[in-house]
Formats: C-alpha cells, structure tokens, sequence
C-alpha cells in the first residue's frame, strides 16, 4: 500500500521540478529503486496513471533503475552483492556487515519539453 | 530536455520529520517510533512502559492505526494525553500526520512522546516523524529469522525489544542466534528482553527509556 504516498510524493517532486525547469510537458522520469526499499514497480505506473491525470506528466512513461542490494563487511571491508537474502561475507564468512545500497528512492532526472 | 533531479522521493516527508523535530526540541520532548508486525505487543509495551514510569517522565502517545480507536480508548484509560490517527488504508505514519497529531497534544507538560506506528515491518522504516529513537519489538512466536528478512528496519533500529519472552517454552526462538544475526547488521542496536504478561525484563526496558531520554 505505501506505493499511493510514494507515488504521490513522486508526482509532487517531478510537478514542481518540471514548473521550477519551465517544462510544458513531462515526457519520462528516470526513477532509481534499491531493491530493499520494498517499492514495487508495477504499482507505481498503476497509481502514477491516476495521479499524474490532467497534469503536465500526464502520459508521461516512468524508466525504472533498479540499484541491487550490497553490503560491505566490517572485518575485511569486502563490498558485495547480498543475494537471496546470504547476509554472509563471500571473502571471510563474517556475518558483520553493513547495508552500504538498495534503499534508494529517488528521481534521478525528468525529460521534459 | 533533460532536467537533473537527483532528489529522494520522500525528501518533502523528510522536511516536514525535521519541523516535527525542531518543535519538539524546542519544548524538551523524546519521542520513540515504535514499529513491529501487527500483534507484536506495540501497544501493550506502551502501557507497560506508563505503568513503570509514570510518577517520574510525563508521556503523551501518539497512535497509528489503518482503523479504530480501540488502541488509544486503552492508552487514555491511563490518564496520559493520547492522539489516535487513522491513516485509511495507509500501511505506516508519515511525517505530516504526526505533525498534525502534535498540535492537538499538550507539548509542554510531556517528556517522553511515545508513538506507535501502524503493525508493518517493512514501510514505517521509510517515513521519518521526527523522532530520537526508532524502537523495534518483535514477538518470541514470530520466529527468530525475521533479521534478514527484513534487514532494512533491524539495521535502523536503536532498540530492539523481545517481547513475549514467556512464551519461549512453547515457541521456538533461539535467542543466541537472533543476537548473533542482530550483532552482525546492527551492533550499536540495544536488544531487551520483555514479557508484559509476567513483566520480566520491564524494569530494565524501563531504564532503557531513561538513558535514551535528553537530559
């Protein structure tokens, strides 16, 4: 369900970004994603549809760049991707790391004419 | 044209947590966002947490709730100011509903500003109110392996509390496993031990909240 606030707050941001740039038209939103953010896609293009009606953005396509897990190991501070959920060193075996991306959710830029 | 943005989505939520937080700085308030999965014992650790400090911190709470008011009838009935908010829907708080919550709260006469977030692990950590702490409880029949699970809210997490520890007989949950798992992600996280049934671990929990608490 956050994806409606987030959607929303989306459409404020690239609204006021696009009025601020003197933009007639929002073309595409090039949208950054980490997967933990727990944002999912497809619900935003379903509520961005509904919100961006009878706005400058309306029609306007959203581009989606996912930014994958990664953690960083606090003994040998070996950067690397956490896939299916091995909260594990690959080099060393500690178990203590620290999330270094994949909360990202951000517009990274607007194409606009 | 392109326009470079490179602005966070929920940056205007993230201004609005800093004015709650620069309101409540200036009236001396700790506030505590309290997060676990619905049944966790949000509600029930707060009214442990009135009970055990009630005659020494003056604490007003803040409800969320997708629905119903039966949380805050059960806060108000220990005579602290309570606010319930119904967010309709909405899976967590965000920062311009606690801000609206406060200005129907009596700022001045409260220390301590308990907010409990609606039962989700995985949204609330997104939205910042403006709080000091971010308090995580996660329940003994829930199952220890909910760290990686969801790795996002226990690396943020200031405090996590075990609750319904006298449930451990009948439960499995390995609590050296889960510290391990906590110590790896999390280290500067203090993890606590309660049960609101039996009240063991209360009074250390109790003196958690002191120690967190602006002096």
């Amino acid at each position: 369900m956050h994806e409606m606030a987030i959607t929303q707050s989306m459409v404020n941001l690239v609204l006021d970004e696009a009025k601020k740039g003197g933009a007639r038209k929002v073309k595409n939103i090039n949208l950054v994603l980490g997967e933990l953010s727990g944002v999912v896609g497809d619900c935003v293009q379903l509520y961005f549809g509904l919100m961006s009606k009878d706005t400058i953005a309306e029609g306007a396509t959203i581009s989606f760049k996912t930014v994958a897990t990664q953690a960083k190991c606090r003994q040998c501070a070996r950067v690397f991707e956490v896939k299916d959920s091995e909260w594990l060193c690959p080099e060393c075996h500690s178990i203590s790391i620290e999330l270094v991306s994949g909360n990202e959710l951000f517009v990274e830029s607007i194409e606009v004419e | 044209m392109e326009i470079k943005v490179l602005k966070d989505i929920l940056s205007a939520n993230d201004q609005i947590a800093e004015r709650n937080r620069a309101l409540l700085d200036s009236k001396k308030v700790t506030v505590f966002n309290i997060m676990s999965s619905p049944g966790s014992g949000k509600t029930s650790l707060i009214l442990e947490t009135i009970r055990a400090l009630k005659k020494k911190v003056r604490i007003g709470v803040i409800e969320g709730d997708i629905a119903s008011s039966i949380d805050a009838q059960k806060v108000g009935e220990e005579k602290v100011p309570v606010v319930q908010i119904n967010t309709g829907g909405e899976c967590h708080l965000e920062a311009g509903q606690v801000g609206r919550a406060l200005e129907s709260l009596p700022l001045d006469r409260i220390d301590l500003l308990l907010i409990e977030n609606v039962g989700n692990l995985v949204c609330p950590g997104e939205f910042k109110l403006g709080e000091d702490k971010k308090v995580l409880i996660l329940s003994v029949p829930e199952g220890d392996d909910k760290v990686h699970k969801y790795p996002l809210l226990f690396s943020m997490a200031d405090a996590i509390v075990i609750s319904k520890i006298d449930l451990l007989p009948y439960a499995r949950f390995d609590i050296p496993a889960f510290l391990k798992a906590v110590k790896g992600l999390n280290p500067k996280a203090r993890v606590l031990k309660v049960s609101c049934t039996t009240h063991e671990g209360i009074e250390e929990w109790a003196e958690w909240v002191i120690s967190a608490m602006r002096r």
